[in-house]
């Protein structure tokens, strides 16, 4: 399946499920589709790396798979599993059930091995990759390489469909060498104030275009103090919602203070906000 | 174009940056699917294959800019007349009200690019030795000077000055000037490059990227880069500290041998969990050098005592230069890592006399806080081992490194270096294991390669 015709197209059909990209969006997001490589998103938190993949999905009209990692993420959880409890009962009721235990029947599906046994088109979310243990990159290598799983007692099962794959990250440690290889990349950042302006219109609906545009524009300033966990795009939508709710029309030094709590989460970090911006 | 595609990345490589012959591959299939004819396109495209680390970027566009330069207009003088806002005659004063509109807006503005053009073309030539000319940056902001504009456009569009506002405006301003200033320097590597070729240009016109960017040598701005890098190091280092503890205890249940096992007990037990041990807490006892020989490293090595303190609870922090005072107060979590090192230069007592005195840190040291220093400890020491021809004090060393489960040494001076002069590298080095660490990159290895917790 031919995913996207031209990055041109990613642009248009992303914003059409209110996602807007940038050049670099579109044309890695094209390219992963074009040449079926996996897409390797990193960047901070709360910058539409997940989003982007769930847009992906919609605007080509395929199924999300997600496998979402963390910490102490093995095969079982990530690729296939037998059904162990029912295993034994059949064994229990039947003496000679040996043979029939390693069956469809008993087989636990996973994300890795839904979005490979898949025959609809499929988005395989692998998301947070960072969070995982090393060892769960060599097997997403393996994954990876030839779109193939094989299950001992089954036999060699090879994707009928290559999934179209995402994996995101946010760089808490460096990925492997070999797995940053075998993918295309895509570092996403902070957009540009016009983007985010235009980011934020998008998703908060009735809020106004000059109160959008200065909280892109503040939102980039705080950006460019040294904090310790800066503003993400997520935080700027949620700074959207409240002075929406809020009723304000202007971003005043006194709204911005009163408001502050929903940007920064860190006490020094607002600290530094209040004495850098000259509020009080 | 491919010649040009195997000249660029042979480019990249030279500037440090790994290319594999798979994503040299990738890039060329890439070019097949895309718009040849889009640059943007082809940026990225190129960005997308080759380029794996954000830190690798900067090079990146610097060489792509030098490589697939932008198609001039070709617009001729009447074009520029119709254009009319300035022409080569134009009077500087002018051309800098033109640049000050210019600045108050978006910078992505084409016409922002042509001015940049125009303005190389015009101011960019310089005599740069007898009978000898050459494009220059200097003469071209010297000429215009955008930093003198700042007041103007700030009064242009703020109806008064003072608070938020101005911040904001300010923000914005210097953002675009600097994108002017690098639209210029790119413009000038544009020229120098059409008229002495690409690759002489090209080999001077890339800093090494942060993470091969000397520790001793690193520039205020990159800092900030750097900083941004040791947060996952530090965050990496912690679990290496605690890695090899839980890993050891903890076993995944099999299904298959728990399925045999059960047929001959009846089928029980039938479930088994285990639970990870709770990981230990390392402790962890920083001893790092805060001398001005060693200041950006210190500097450096700071924020990665701060982003460790956030990681740990047990971690207690030493700074010295040739006496040794204690500084985990001032990094406690939640504190500002600026603040911090401001606050800690101020108050921790640290100097004597002011030069380097190894010797005399590790008595102080070990007389003062050698019981912090235990079986349970690593303990982490960082400096450049030069001591002012002072007693080395090695036998106190050697019963601090004892007392404790592990010590490392990290010295940011080159390898060939230690043993010049005063240092003290290899006396040292024979107490505590000592690894050159003058950049990231090392600094990740030797986190990778430490067994920190077995
Ligand atoms: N380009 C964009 N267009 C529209 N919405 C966006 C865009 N980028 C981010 N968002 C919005 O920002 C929010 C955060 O995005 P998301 O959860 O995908 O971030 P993330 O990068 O995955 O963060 P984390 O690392 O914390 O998982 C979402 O609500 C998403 O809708
Ligand atoms: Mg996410």
């Amino acid at each position: 399946m031919a995913w996207f015709a031209a990055p041109r197209e990613v642009g248009e059909r992303l914003r059409e499920v209110d996602y807007l990209a940038d050049e670099g969006i579109v044309t890695s997001v094209f390219l992963a589709g074009a040449l079926g490589k996996p897409l390797l998103v990193e960047g901070p938190a709360g910058v539409g790396k997940t989003q982007l993949a769930k847009a992906v999905a919609v605007a080509s009209g395929a199924e999300l798979v997600r496998l979402q990692c963390y910490e102490g993420l093995d095969e079982a959880r990530a690729l296939y599993e037998w059904n162990y409890k029912k295993q034994l009962l059949r064994i229990q009721a039947e003496d000679d059930a040996w043979d029939d235990i390693f069956s469809e029947e008993f087989l636990l599906e996973r994300p890795l091995l839904k979005a490979i046994r898949s025959d609809a088109p499929t988005v395989l979310l692998i998301d947070e990759i960072d969070k995982a243990d090393v060892e769960v990159e060599g097997l997403l290598l393996e994954i990876l390489s030839d779109y193939q799983v094989t299950i001992p007692e089954l036999g060699t099962i090879t994707a009928v469909r290559r999934p179209y794959v995402v994996l995101t990250s946010n760089a808490t440690r460096e990925l492997s060498e070999a797995l940053k290889r075998r993918c295309l990349y895509l570092h996403l950042g902070y957009p540009t104030p016009e983007r985010e302006r235009d980011i934020v219109l998008a998703q908060v609906p009735g809020l106004a275009g000059n109160l959008a545009e200065q909280l892109a524009r503040t939102v980039a300033t705080l950006r460019s103090l040294e904090l310790k966990k800066s503003p993400s795009i997520a935080e700027t939508i949620d700074w959207g919602h409240t002075l929406l709710a809020l009723g304000r029309a202007e971003l005043t030094g006194d709204t911005i203070t009163e408001t502050l709590g929903v940007v920064l989460k860190h006490h020094s970090d607002q600290a530094r906000a209040v004495k850098e911006l000259g509020l009080s | 174009m491919i010649g040009r595609h195997v000249g660029f990345v042979a480019a990249l490589r030279e500037a440090g940056m790994p290319v594999s012959l798979a994503e040299g591959l990738d890039a060329a299939n890439a070019l097949m699917v895309i718009d040849l004819m889009d640059r943007e396109t082809l940026r990225e495209a190129y960005a997308a294959t080759l380029v794996k680390r954000p830190m690798h970027r900067a090079g990146f566009d610097v060489l792509f800019d030098l490589w697939f330069p932008a198609v001039t207009s070709g617009e001729g003088p009447e074009d520029q007349a119709e254009r009319a806002e300035y022409d080569a005659d134009t009077p500087v004063e002018d051309l800098r009200s033109v640049l000050q509109g210019l600045l108050m807006g978006n910078a992505d503005d084409p016409a922002f690019r042509e001015f940049v053009r125009d303005m190389v073309e015009r101011f960019g030539r310089v005599e740069a030795g007898p009978g000898r000319q050459s494009w220059f940056s200097y003469s071209v902001l010297r000429a215009l000077s955008p930093d003198t504009l700042i007041a103007r456009m700030l009064n242009q569009m703020l109806s008064e000055r003072g608070g938020l506002p101005e911040k904001l405006a300010r923000q914005q301003i210097s953002s675009n000037i600097r994108k002017f200033e690098e639209a210029v320097a790119s413009e000038v590597r544009r020229r120098i490059a059409e008229e002495s070729g690409i690759e002489r240009i090209a080999r001077s016109a890339v800093r090494p990227p942060v993470d091969r960017l000397d520790f001793l040598r690193v520039t205020k701005a990159e800092l900030a880069q750097l900083r941004r890098e040791v947060y996952p190091l530090a965050r990496r280092l912690a679990s290496r500290l605690t890695y090899k503890h839980r890993r050891g205890h903890q076993g995944r249940l099999d299904f298959r041998r728990t399925v045999r096992a059960s047929l001959s007990t009846g089928g029980v037990p039938l479930t088994t969990h285990l639970r990870p041990k709770r990981p230990h807490k390392p402790e962890l006892v920083i001893l790092c050098d805060a001398s001005d020989s060693v200041s950006s490293f210190s500097q450096f090595t700071l924020l990665l005592t701060f982003a460790l303190r956030e990681q740990f609870t047990k971690v207690r922090a030493f700074a010295f230069v040739d006496t040794v005072d204690e500084i985990t107060k001032y990094f406690a979590p939640g504190t500002d890592v600026l603040d911090a090192i401001t606050q800690m230069t101020n108050e921790a007592d640290i100097t004597r006399f002011g030069r380097t005195n190894y010797g005399n840190v590790f008595t102080r040291f070990s007389e003062r806080y050698g019981d912090a220093v235990g079986p349970k400890t690593s303990l982490l020491i960082l400096g450049d081992a030069r001591s002012n021809y002072q007693p080395p004090a090695l036998d106190t060393l050697k019963r601090l490194a004892s007392q404790a489960r592990h010590a490392y040494w990290l010295n940011p001076e080159p390898r060939a270096q230690w043993d010049t002069g005063d240092s003290v590298a290899t006396g040292y080095g024979a107490v505590v294991p000592m690894y050159e660490c003058r950049n990231i990159t090392q600094l990740a290895a030797f986190i990778e390669s430490t067994d920190v917790g077995g």
